[in-house]
């Protein structure tokens, strides 16, 4: 099978946040894989033990994806696919980055693409179904199970708490969803492996597009944080007179009981 | 300018969930008088049509086919389709749901159109609308606008307020008939764990247990104080994983997203991933034994304490304002 795993380079959101010069601050901020698209990887190098084949992991980005890209090969993808745009585009959004995608793939014949359901930083969901569509390609979002028979792809997805059992074929696109498979670490030999591994390099000059294709649609006008809340109210006293206060408070003062 | 706007309405066993009219608020505000149209896809929805028009929609138009029973994207890509190209509406708004999420990007996909997704607020009608949405997992917030075309939006359930039930409102509830072919994927089994009783995204109140709550049974409690308050029994990942409840009841990232006018978190330590699905409620109550638990940081009201002897005095105080 020919596999590709597409994979974000995302600001570790379990870090502090602030913000300067209008943007998210990033000096000095832990970057990671997107964790769902870890389970991504995870899955394609499980299918490929299974049923052979190679995995490509493909990132939009800058020099500094490499890190997470090589992370990803050491885990054991095959090879990897860098598409710096950065000094051809100013803006990027969904649309970009599904055009791009896209337009990347688009002849390199993959059988199953697998792709987070959500980045944790951008948020939108939007870029796999997008990448899918653009590639005329069939595709299931928030998947915790897939089954490769031949062409034939059976999928459980989660649907906010139940869950489906869907029948479908390759070529697919899937988004994964937590609970699909426990990613690897790598280990130490992947590690060294990884630095041999191919990765390869694309810019915007060696697509079939123009900039005025892949011209961003939204616009981001200002990034803040939430209202400093005023402190939280921690209750004293006794339990049972804390209990009560409590109820008193949220009753009289919140007004939402 | 006004905007002519199309939403999409969302059916659940047969009844619209409430973000549905949460779709023609938005629409209403960014069409600055514009018509807005509801759309109601699924094997048998017409008669819910009424009820879009009660909630403010000016026309309905519903595609009923049987291959249009079950979600699918190819399904009910068509059927939306099918509508947009009657209407040629300038905005639409879906719901960020399940539903909303997988089929929003397809159809932005296709009208090379872009996309707002997960929109909690919106400032401004028309070309001038901005859209506030939630980034780094509710960390921040980013305001965007759609630099020119269609205003193509999602919205985040519970964020923005419908428009008041009007009875006396009418408009024309239309069916339009649409070949539904070439499904790609089929659903063969649907497994139903979501509990009856109040949809956890939509409910007002959650009483949401973590691994503190110990066992299946240590959820007892927060049954009894969520039934008593007319809402719903939320958890964290840790209470799933552990086997103390199913995930149906997760809410986070990978769960939920929920906006209720009250979330009570009990034995929740507050992890960034379980915290992204609940930060924008707008009242929040800890209990913890852990007076550094990071549930701490974002809550209104805190109780150290153990919830074993905080909730069942919480339980009996509500009832007595009940009475009263
Ligand atoms: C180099 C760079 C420059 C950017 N510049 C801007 C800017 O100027 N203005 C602005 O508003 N935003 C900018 N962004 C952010 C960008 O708009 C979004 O990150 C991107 O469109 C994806 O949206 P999302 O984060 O919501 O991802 P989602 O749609 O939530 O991601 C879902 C899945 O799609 C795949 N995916 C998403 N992004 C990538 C990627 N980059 N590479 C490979 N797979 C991916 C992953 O599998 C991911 O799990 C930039 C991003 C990059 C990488
Ligand atoms: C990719 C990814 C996605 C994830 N998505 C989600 C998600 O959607 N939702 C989610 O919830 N998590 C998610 N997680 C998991 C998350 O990181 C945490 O592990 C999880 O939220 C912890 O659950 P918890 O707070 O119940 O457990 P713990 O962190 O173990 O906290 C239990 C708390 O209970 C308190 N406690 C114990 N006994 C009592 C008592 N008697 N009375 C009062 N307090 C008591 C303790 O002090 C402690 O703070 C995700 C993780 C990853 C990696």
């Amino acid at each position: 099978m020919n596999i590709y795993a597409l994979v974000k380079r995302t600001f570790d959101t379990e870090e502090k946040i602030s913000i300067s010069n209008g943007a998210i601050a990033e000096d000095g901020a832990e970057f990671i894989i997107n964790p769902y698209d870890e389970y991504a990887v995870e899955e394609a190098i499980q299918l490929r033990d299974e049923h052979g084949g190679e995995v490509t992991v493909l990132s939009i980005g800058n020099e500094d994806s490499e890190k997470q890209l090589r992370t990803a090969l050491a885990m054991g993808a095959d090879k990897a696919v860098l598409i710096n745009i950065e000094d051809d585009i100013d803006d990027i959004d969904e649309y970009t980055s599904a055009k791009v995608i896209a337009d990347y793939l688009k002849d390199k014949k993959a059988d199953l693409i697998l792709a987070g359901n959500v980045a944790i930083d951008g948020g939108s969901g939007q870029v796999g179904p997008r990448v899918a569509e653009l590639l005329g390609i069939n595709y299931v979002t928030t998947i915790t199970k897939l089954t490769v028979d031949g062409t034939n792809v059976t999928v459980v997805r989660d649907v906010e708490g139940d869950s489906e059992t869907i029948e479908t074929s390759l070529p697919l696109l899937v988004t994964a969803q937590q609970g699909l498979n426990e990613p690897r670490y790598p280990s130490l030999p992947g590690i060294m492996k990884a630095k041999k591994k191919p990765l390869e390099e694309v810019e915007f000059d060696d697509l079939d597009l123009e900039e005025d294709d892949v011209e961003a649609k939204t616009e981001t006008k200002e990034v803040f944080l939430p209202p400093a809340k005023s402190a939280g109210r921690v209750l004293e006293g006794e339990p049972a007179d804390q209990a009560a206060e409590l109820v008193k408070l949220l009753h009289s003062e919140a007004k939402v009981i | 300018m006004s905007k002519k706007m199309l939403v999409l309405g969302e059916v659940r066993d047969g009844e619209l969930r409430n973000v549905s009219f949460e779709t023609i608020a938005a629409a209403k505000k960014i069409s600055g008088g514009g018509e807005v149209v509801a759309v109601l896809i699924g094997e048998q929805v017409q008669s819910l049509g009424e009820e879009m028009i009660h909630y403010g929609a000016d026309r309905v138009v519903t595609v009923e086919h049987p291959h249009l029973k079950h979600y699918t994207p190819d399904g009910f890509g068509q059927a939306f389709m099918a509508v947009y190209e009657d209407e040629s509406p300038e905005g639409i708004v879906f719901g960020h749901t399940a539903m909303g999420k997988d089929l929003s990007p397809k159809v932005a996909s296709k009208l090379g159109a872009g996309l707002i997704s997960d929109v909690t607020k919106i400032e401004g009608e028309g070309d001038d609308a901005e859209f506030v949405r939630p980034i780094y997992s509710g960390k921040a917030f980013e305001k965007v606008e759609i630099k020119e075309g269609l205003l193509f939006i999602s919205i985040r359930p519970n964020n923005i307020e419908p428009l008041a039930h009007d009875a006396s409102r009418s408009g024309d509830v239309a069916s339009k008939s649409v070949e539904i072919t070439n499904l790609r994927s089929i659903i063969k089994d649907v497994v139903r764990k979501s509990t009856e009783g109040v949809d956890l995204s939509e409910a007002k109140v959650i009483v949401a247990g973590g691994r503190g709550v110990k066992g299946p049974e240590g959820f007892e409690p927060l049954k009894e104080l969520a039934n008593l308050l007319g809402g719903a029994v939320g958890a964290s990942r840790g209470a799933c994983d552990a086997d103390y409840c199913d995930y149906s009841l997760q809410i986070g990232q990978t769960g939920k997203v929920v906006t209720p006018d009250l979330y009570i978190a009990a034995g929740i330590s507050g992890a960034i991933q379980h915290v992204a699905g609940m930060s924008n409620s707008k009242v929040i109550v800890a209990i913890n034994k852990d007076p550094e638990a990071n549930i701490f940081k974002i809550a209104d009201y805190g109780i150290v304490g153990d919830l074993f002897e905080i909730l069942p005095i919480m339980i009996e105080e509500v009832k007595k304002i009940k009475v009263n």
